[in-house]
Protein backbone atom coordinates (compact mmCIF):
# COMPACT_ATOMS: atom_id res chain seq x y z
CA UNK A 1 0.00 0.00 0.00
CA UNK A 2 2.89 2.41 1.16
CA UNK A 3 4.16 1.94 -2.30
CA UNK A 4 1.19 2.57 -4.53
CA UNK A 5 0.17 5.46 -1.83
CA UNK A 6 4.15 6.71 -2.90
CA UNK A 7 3.55 6.64 -6.50
CA UNK A 8 0.16 8.19 -6.67
CA UNK A 9 1.98 11.00 -4.67
CA UNK A 10 4.53 11.49 -7.27
CA UNK A 11 2.29 11.18 -10.39
CA UNK A 12 0.30 14.24 -8.81
CA UNK A 13 3.45 15.97 -7.58
CA UNK A 14 4.86 16.10 -11.17
CA UNK A 15 2.22 17.06 -12.85
CA UNK A 16 1.72 20.11 -10.43
CA UNK A 17 -1.17 18.96 -9.04
CA UNK A 18 -0.19 18.77 -5.53
CA UNK A 19 2.77 20.44 -3.46
CA UNK A 20 4.38 17.87 -1.30
CA UNK A 21 5.17 20.44 1.44
CA UNK A 22 1.16 21.35 1.50
CA UNK A 23 0.58 17.46 2.49
CA UNK A 24 2.79 17.70 5.24
CA UNK A 25 1.21 20.54 6.61
CA UNK A 26 -1.98 18.66 6.94
CA UNK A 27 -0.85 15.37 8.33
CA UNK A 28 1.43 17.63 10.54
CA UNK A 29 -1.63 19.85 11.36
CA UNK A 30 -3.99 16.32 11.98
CA UNK A 31 -1.37 15.03 14.32
CA UNK A 32 -0.57 17.70 16.65
CA UNK A 33 -3.19 20.57 16.22
CA UNK A 34 -6.81 19.44 15.98
CA UNK A 35 -8.42 16.77 17.75
CA UNK A 36 -10.23 16.31 20.84
CA UNK A 37 -8.60 18.53 22.90
CA UNK A 38 -10.10 21.22 20.72
CA UNK A 39 -13.90 19.63 21.63
CA UNK A 40 -12.99 18.99 25.27
CA UNK A 41 -12.58 22.95 25.59
CA UNK A 42 -15.72 24.12 24.00
CA UNK A 43 -17.56 21.73 26.46
CA UNK A 44 -15.45 23.15 29.58
CA UNK A 45 -16.38 26.16 28.78
CA UNK A 46 -20.23 25.49 28.04
CA UNK A 47 -20.07 23.63 31.82
CA UNK A 48 -18.77 26.91 33.33
CA UNK A 49 -19.97 30.03 30.96
CA UNK A 50 -24.05 29.07 30.44
CA UNK A 51 -23.90 32.39 28.12
CA UNK A 52 -21.38 30.56 26.15
CA UNK A 53 -23.31 27.18 26.59
CA UNK A 54 -26.09 29.07 25.14
CA UNK A 55 -24.28 30.47 22.48
CA UNK A 56 -23.05 26.90 21.40
CA UNK A 57 -26.36 25.24 21.05
CA UNK A 58 -27.41 28.31 19.31
CA UNK A 59 -25.08 28.50 16.57
CA UNK A 60 -21.92 26.13 17.38
CA UNK A 61 -19.58 26.72 14.73
CA UNK A 62 -20.15 30.73 15.64
CA UNK A 63 -19.01 29.78 19.49
CA UNK A 64 -16.40 27.11 18.66
CA UNK A 65 -14.56 29.77 16.25
CA UNK A 66 -15.18 32.20 19.23
CA UNK A 67 -12.49 30.04 20.90
CA UNK A 68 -9.40 30.94 18.59
CA UNK A 69 -8.22 27.19 17.89
CA UNK A 70 -5.62 27.51 15.42
CA UNK A 71 -7.73 26.10 12.51
CA UNK A 72 -10.76 27.36 12.18
CA UNK A 73 -14.55 25.28 12.68
CA UNK A 74 -16.34 24.94 9.15
CA UNK A 75 -19.99 26.12 8.76
CA UNK A 76 -22.77 23.56 10.46
CA UNK A 77 -21.61 22.19 13.45
CA UNK A 78 -24.36 22.05 15.93
CA UNK A 79 -23.97 20.64 19.17
CA UNK A 80 -26.27 18.46 21.51
CA UNK A 81 -26.62 18.50 25.52
CA UNK A 82 -27.14 15.04 27.10
CA UNK A 83 -29.50 15.58 30.25
CA UNK A 84 -30.49 12.95 33.00
CA UNK A 85 -33.64 12.34 30.30
CA UNK A 86 -31.91 12.28 26.96
CA UNK A 87 -28.45 10.91 25.99
CA UNK A 88 -27.09 11.28 22.43
CA UNK A 89 -25.45 9.18 20.57
CA UNK A 90 -23.83 10.32 16.63
CA UNK A 91 -22.89 7.77 14.11
CA UNK A 92 -22.78 8.27 10.40
CA UNK A 93 -24.11 4.80 8.81
CA UNK A 94 -23.32 5.74 4.70
CA UNK A 95 -19.79 6.64 5.42
CA UNK A 96 -17.66 8.79 8.49
CA UNK A 97 -18.92 11.60 8.73
CA UNK A 98 -17.65 13.13 11.61
CA UNK A 99 -16.53 16.87 13.45
CA UNK A 100 -12.77 16.47 12.49
CA UNK A 101 -12.55 20.10 13.51
CA UNK A 102 -13.67 20.03 17.04
CA UNK A 103 -12.41 16.28 17.71
CA UNK A 104 -9.86 15.03 15.14
CA UNK A 105 -9.94 12.06 12.69
CA UNK A 106 -12.15 9.72 13.45
CA UNK A 107 -11.36 6.53 15.61
CA UNK A 108 -11.42 3.40 13.57
CA UNK A 109 -14.30 1.81 15.16
CA UNK A 110 -16.70 5.23 14.30
CA UNK A 111 -16.20 4.02 11.10
CA UNK A 112 -16.15 -0.03 11.54
CA UNK A 113 -19.15 -1.55 10.14
CA UNK A 114 -19.87 -3.09 13.59
CA UNK A 115 -20.83 0.44 15.00
CA UNK A 116 -22.32 1.84 12.01
CA UNK A 117 -24.81 -0.90 11.72
CA UNK A 118 -25.51 -1.36 15.37
CA UNK A 119 -26.06 2.31 16.15
CA UNK A 120 -29.36 3.29 15.20
CA UNK A 121 -30.97 -0.25 15.90
CA UNK A 122 -29.22 -1.14 19.33
CA UNK A 123 -27.32 1.39 20.77
CA UNK A 124 -27.88 0.23 24.35
CA UNK A 125 -25.51 -2.87 23.09
CA UNK A 126 -23.07 -0.64 21.58
CA UNK A 127 -22.78 1.77 24.74
CA UNK A 128 -22.50 -1.79 27.02
CA UNK A 129 -18.94 -2.29 24.79
CA UNK A 130 -17.83 0.76 25.51
CA UNK A 131 -19.01 0.00 29.75
CA UNK A 132 -21.64 2.43 29.70
CA UNK A 133 -25.03 1.37 31.24
CA UNK A 134 -27.64 4.19 30.94
CA UNK A 135 -31.12 3.75 33.71
CA UNK A 136 -33.33 1.95 31.48
CA UNK A 137 -35.91 4.91 31.41
CA UNK A 138 -33.17 7.45 29.72
CA UNK A 139 -34.08 8.71 26.17
CA UNK A 140 -31.44 7.43 23.57
CA UNK A 141 -31.20 10.12 20.98
CA UNK A 142 -29.25 8.76 17.95
CA UNK A 143 -28.18 11.02 15.49
CA UNK A 144 -27.54 9.90 11.88
CA UNK A 145 -25.19 12.49 10.51
CA UNK A 146 -26.59 12.27 6.50
CA UNK A 147 -25.74 15.56 6.06
CA UNK A 148 -22.98 17.80 5.88
CA UNK A 149 -23.98 19.24 8.91
CA UNK A 150 -22.31 17.79 12.01
CA UNK A 151 -22.81 16.96 15.65
CA UNK A 152 -20.82 17.21 18.86
CA UNK A 153 -22.33 15.99 22.17
CA UNK A 154 -22.26 18.19 25.19
CA UNK A 155 -21.52 15.49 27.81
CA UNK A 156 -23.06 15.35 31.51
CA UNK A 157 -21.04 17.67 33.93
CA UNK A 158 -19.78 15.29 36.38
CA UNK A 159 -20.69 15.66 40.10
CA UNK A 160 -18.64 17.47 42.65
CA UNK A 161 -16.51 19.91 39.95
CA UNK A 162 -17.83 22.66 41.57
CA UNK A 163 -15.76 26.14 40.97
CA UNK A 164 -12.92 24.04 38.73
CA UNK A 165 -11.39 25.82 36.27
CA UNK A 166 -12.21 25.15 32.56
CA UNK A 167 -8.94 23.39 32.12
CA UNK A 168 -9.36 21.25 34.96
CA UNK A 169 -12.78 20.51 33.77
CA UNK A 170 -11.52 20.27 30.15
CA UNK A 171 -9.57 16.78 31.12
CA UNK A 172 -12.55 15.61 32.14
CA UNK A 173 -14.09 15.39 28.97
CA UNK A 174 -13.43 12.43 26.56
CA UNK A 175 -13.55 11.80 22.77
CA UNK A 176 -15.68 9.57 23.26
CA UNK A 177 -17.70 11.77 25.70
CA UNK A 178 -18.26 14.09 22.67
CA UNK A 179 -19.64 11.11 20.15
CA UNK A 180 -21.70 9.59 23.04
CA UNK A 181 -20.25 6.20 23.43
CA UNK A 182 -18.98 7.80 26.83
CA UNK A 183 -19.37 9.82 30.11
CA UNK A 184 -17.34 12.25 31.42
CA UNK A 185 -14.95 11.09 33.71
CA UNK A 186 -15.57 11.45 37.04
CA UNK A 187 -13.12 13.71 39.37
CA UNK B 1 -27.63 3.15 -4.78
CA UNK B 2 -28.25 0.34 -2.27
CA UNK B 3 -24.82 -0.58 -1.84
CA UNK B 4 -22.93 -2.23 1.40
CA UNK B 5 -21.79 1.40 2.72
CA UNK B 6 -25.65 1.70 3.48
CA UNK B 7 -25.02 -0.59 6.79
CA UNK B 8 -27.36 0.95 9.37
CA UNK B 9 -29.68 -2.06 11.61
CA UNK B 10 -27.64 -4.90 9.75
CA UNK B 11 -26.98 -7.56 11.94
CA UNK B 12 -23.85 -10.33 11.81
CA UNK B 13 -20.83 -7.70 11.89
CA UNK B 14 -19.71 -8.74 15.36
CA UNK B 15 -18.90 -6.37 19.06
CA UNK B 16 -17.67 -2.94 18.20
CA UNK B 17 -13.87 -3.10 19.18
CA UNK B 18 -12.12 0.26 20.36
CA UNK B 19 -8.62 0.71 20.77
CA UNK B 20 -6.92 1.96 23.47
CA UNK B 21 -4.21 4.73 22.79
CA UNK B 22 -5.26 4.92 18.79
CA UNK B 23 -3.15 6.43 17.01
CA UNK B 24 -3.64 9.24 14.46
CA UNK B 25 -2.46 7.31 11.60
CA UNK B 26 -1.61 3.55 12.04
CA UNK B 27 1.31 3.91 8.99
CA UNK B 28 2.64 6.71 7.62
CA UNK B 29 0.63 6.07 4.39
CA UNK B 30 -2.54 6.47 5.75
CA UNK B 31 -1.80 10.26 6.75
CA UNK B 32 -0.02 10.41 3.23
CA UNK B 33 -3.73 9.66 2.39
CA UNK B 34 -5.95 12.03 3.78
CA UNK B 35 -3.65 14.43 2.69
CA UNK B 36 -3.79 13.69 -1.34
CA UNK B 37 -7.38 13.96 -0.60
CA UNK B 38 -8.12 16.89 1.16
CA UNK B 39 -5.26 18.42 -1.66
CA UNK B 40 -7.05 16.92 -4.78
CA UNK B 41 -10.32 18.11 -3.18
CA UNK B 42 -8.90 21.98 -3.33
CA UNK B 43 -8.88 21.52 -7.40
CA UNK B 44 -12.46 21.20 -6.99
CA UNK B 45 -12.67 18.43 -9.73
CA UNK B 46 -15.34 16.55 -8.68
CA UNK B 47 -17.83 17.25 -5.07
CA UNK B 48 -17.43 15.57 -1.90
CA UNK B 49 -20.76 13.45 -2.72
CA UNK B 50 -18.58 12.76 -6.21
CA UNK B 51 -15.90 10.62 -3.90
CA UNK B 52 -18.66 9.26 -1.42
CA UNK B 53 -19.91 7.96 -4.60
CA UNK B 54 -17.18 6.61 -5.71
CA UNK B 55 -16.38 4.64 -2.22
CA UNK B 56 -19.71 3.34 -2.39
CA UNK B 57 -19.60 1.92 -5.85
CA UNK B 58 -16.31 -0.46 -4.75
CA UNK B 59 -17.06 -4.23 -4.82
CA UNK B 60 -18.71 -4.99 -1.86
CA UNK B 61 -16.36 -7.86 -1.07
CA UNK B 62 -13.82 -4.91 -1.22
CA UNK B 63 -15.65 -2.68 0.72
CA UNK B 64 -15.71 -4.92 3.64
CA UNK B 65 -12.31 -6.30 3.46
CA UNK B 66 -9.70 -3.04 2.14
CA UNK B 67 -9.04 -0.42 5.52
CA UNK B 68 -10.47 2.90 5.65
CA UNK B 69 -7.49 5.00 3.94
CA UNK B 70 -6.90 2.19 1.44
CA UNK B 71 -10.82 2.80 0.09
CA UNK B 72 -9.98 6.67 -0.05
CA UNK B 73 -6.91 5.72 -1.99
CA UNK B 74 -8.43 3.16 -4.40
CA UNK B 75 -11.84 6.08 -4.43
CA UNK B 76 -9.00 9.49 -5.45
CA UNK B 77 -7.09 6.35 -8.43
CA UNK B 78 -10.51 5.75 -9.83
CA UNK B 79 -11.53 9.51 -9.85
CA UNK B 80 -8.40 10.70 -11.29
CA UNK B 81 -8.86 8.40 -14.08
CA UNK B 82 -12.41 9.20 -14.73
CA UNK B 83 -11.69 12.51 -15.17
CA UNK B 84 -8.11 12.27 -17.02
CA UNK B 85 -6.32 13.82 -14.68
CA UNK B 86 -3.85 10.64 -14.21
CA UNK B 87 -4.10 7.68 -17.00
CA UNK B 88 -3.80 4.18 -15.75
CA UNK B 89 -0.20 3.53 -17.83
CA UNK B 90 0.76 6.50 -15.50
CA UNK B 91 -0.93 4.53 -12.42
CA UNK B 92 1.10 1.59 -13.19
CA UNK B 93 4.45 2.96 -14.07
CA UNK B 94 4.24 5.48 -10.73
CA UNK B 95 5.25 8.43 -12.33
CA UNK B 96 3.76 11.37 -15.16
CA UNK B 97 4.19 10.17 -18.41
CA UNK B 98 2.58 13.38 -20.35
CA UNK B 99 2.02 16.91 -19.28
CA UNK B 100 -0.82 17.95 -16.89
CA UNK B 101 -4.75 18.02 -17.83
CA UNK B 102 -5.57 22.09 -17.08
CA UNK B 103 -6.19 22.81 -13.20
CA UNK B 104 -6.82 25.09 -10.74
CA UNK B 105 -3.78 25.95 -8.81
CA UNK B 106 -2.79 23.79 -6.06
CA UNK B 107 -3.08 23.94 -2.49
CA UNK B 108 -0.12 25.68 -0.77
CA UNK B 109 1.19 25.30 2.44
CA UNK B 110 -0.28 29.06 3.22
CA UNK B 111 -3.73 27.67 2.42
CA UNK B 112 -3.27 24.68 4.86
CA UNK B 113 -3.99 27.05 7.84
CA UNK B 114 -6.69 28.55 6.55
CA UNK B 115 -8.02 25.31 5.41
CA UNK B 116 -11.57 24.68 6.95
CA UNK B 117 -14.53 22.27 5.51
CA UNK B 118 -16.17 23.48 2.51
CA UNK B 119 -20.01 25.05 3.13
CA UNK B 120 -22.55 23.83 1.56
CA UNK B 121 -25.40 26.20 2.72
CA UNK B 122 -26.58 28.01 -0.64
CA UNK B 123 -29.37 30.69 -1.04
CA UNK B 124 -32.58 29.87 -0.68
CA UNK B 125 -34.58 30.31 -3.76
CA UNK B 126 -37.84 28.88 -3.07
CA UNK B 127 -39.64 28.78 0.78
CA UNK B 128 -39.19 25.65 2.67
CA UNK B 129 -42.28 23.30 2.14
CA UNK B 130 -41.79 21.78 6.35
CA UNK B 131 -41.67 23.53 9.28
CA UNK B 132 -40.99 22.12 12.66
CA UNK B 133 -43.45 20.08 14.43
CA UNK B 134 -44.60 19.06 10.82
CA UNK B 135 -45.29 15.46 10.29
CA UNK B 136 -43.93 13.79 7.12
CA UNK B 137 -42.66 10.51 5.78
CA UNK B 138 -40.07 9.58 3.68
CA UNK B 139 -40.46 8.08 0.10
CA UNK B 140 -39.87 4.71 -0.71
CA UNK B 141 -36.87 6.04 -3.13
CA UNK B 142 -33.89 3.14 -4.69
CA UNK B 143 -31.96 5.58 -7.11
CA UNK B 144 -29.33 3.37 -8.32
CA UNK B 145 -27.20 6.48 -8.00
CA UNK B 146 -25.74 8.02 -5.23
CA UNK B 147 -28.30 9.17 -2.38
CA UNK B 148 -27.94 10.23 1.61
CA UNK B 149 -31.45 8.41 2.42
CA UNK B 150 -30.32 5.10 4.43
CA UNK B 151 -32.36 2.64 3.16
CA UNK B 152 -33.60 2.04 6.88
CA UNK B 153 -35.56 5.49 6.93
CA UNK B 154 -37.20 4.73 3.87
CA UNK B 155 -40.89 5.48 3.63
CA UNK B 156 -41.53 5.50 7.59
CA UNK B 157 -42.87 8.46 9.12
CA UNK B 158 -41.52 11.00 10.99
CA UNK B 159 -41.26 14.70 12.73
CA UNK B 160 -39.29 17.78 11.35
CA UNK B 161 -37.44 19.03 14.60
CA UNK B 162 -34.98 21.66 12.57
CA UNK B 163 -34.63 23.08 9.37
CA UNK B 164 -30.66 23.84 8.69
CA UNK B 165 -30.92 25.79 5.64
CA UNK B 166 -30.91 25.36 1.99
CA UNK B 167 -27.94 23.07 0.62
CA UNK B 168 -25.77 21.21 -2.18
CA UNK B 169 -28.14 18.47 -2.63
CA UNK B 170 -25.74 15.27 -2.49
CA UNK B 171 -28.18 12.66 -5.45
CA UNK B 172 -27.60 15.71 -7.84
CA UNK B 173 -24.13 17.02 -6.86
CA UNK B 174 -22.49 13.47 -6.89
CA UNK B 175 -23.37 12.60 -10.78
CA UNK B 176 -22.54 15.93 -12.27
CA UNK B 177 -25.93 17.23 -12.35
CA UNK B 178 -25.29 20.50 -10.65
CA UNK B 179 -25.57 21.23 -6.80
CA UNK B 180 -29.41 21.76 -7.21
CA UNK B 181 -30.12 22.54 -3.33
CA UNK B 182 -32.46 22.04 -1.53
CA UNK B 183 -33.97 22.43 1.74
CA UNK B 184 -32.73 20.02 4.91
CA UNK B 185 -34.15 19.11 7.48
CA UNK B 186 -33.68 17.14 11.00
CA UNK B 187 -36.48 14.19 10.55
CA UNK B 188 -36.81 12.08 14.08
CA UNK B 189 -38.46 8.72 14.13
CA UNK B 190 -39.03 6.32 16.27
CA UNK B 191 -37.46 3.45 17.02
CA UNK B 192 -40.69 1.36 16.49
CA UNK B 193 -41.05 3.06 13.52
CA UNK B 194 -37.83 2.18 11.90
CA UNK B 195 -37.55 -1.68 14.19
CA UNK B 196 -41.04 -2.74 14.75
CA UNK B 197 -42.67 -3.64 17.69
CA UNK B 198 -40.05 -4.53 19.74
CA UNK B 199 -37.82 -2.16 19.23
CA UNK B 200 -36.14 -0.29 22.76
CA UNK B 201 -39.05 2.10 23.54
CA UNK B 202 -36.82 4.79 25.14
CA UNK B 203 -34.79 5.01 20.97
CA UNK B 204 -35.23 8.06 18.44
CA UNK B 205 -33.24 8.16 15.71
CA UNK B 206 -32.88 11.39 13.01
CA UNK B 207 -31.76 11.53 10.16
CA UNK B 208 -30.19 15.29 8.16
CA UNK B 209 -33.23 14.87 5.27
CA UNK B 210 -33.22 16.79 2.22
CA UNK B 211 -36.23 18.02 1.13
CA UNK B 212 -36.87 15.42 -2.29
CA UNK B 213 -37.05 12.63 0.63
CA UNK B 214 -40.33 13.82 2.07
CA UNK B 215 -43.79 14.00 1.84
CA UNK B 216 -46.46 14.98 4.06
CA UNK B 217 -47.79 12.60 6.32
Amino acid sequence: MQARVRALETILTEKGLVDPQALDRIVDAFERKIGPRNGARIVARAWSDSAFRARLLADATEAANSMGFSSPVGAHLIAVENTPETHNLVVCTLCSCYPWEVLGLPPVWYKSAPYRSRAVIEPRAVLAEFGVALPPDTRIRVWDSTAETRFLVIPMRPPGTQGWSEERLAALVTRDSMIGTGLAKRP
Amino acid sequence: MNSIHDMGGMHGFGPVEPETEEPVFHAPWEGRVMALYRAVGFLQLWSIDGARAMIESLSPETYLSASYYAKWLMGLERNLERTGMVGADELEAGRSLRPPKEHARPMTVADVASLKRGDFERPATVPARFKPADRVRTLNLNPMTHTRLPRYARDKQGVIEAVRGHHVFPDTAAIGAGESPQWLYTVVFSGRELWGAKADPTLSVSIEAFEPYLTPA
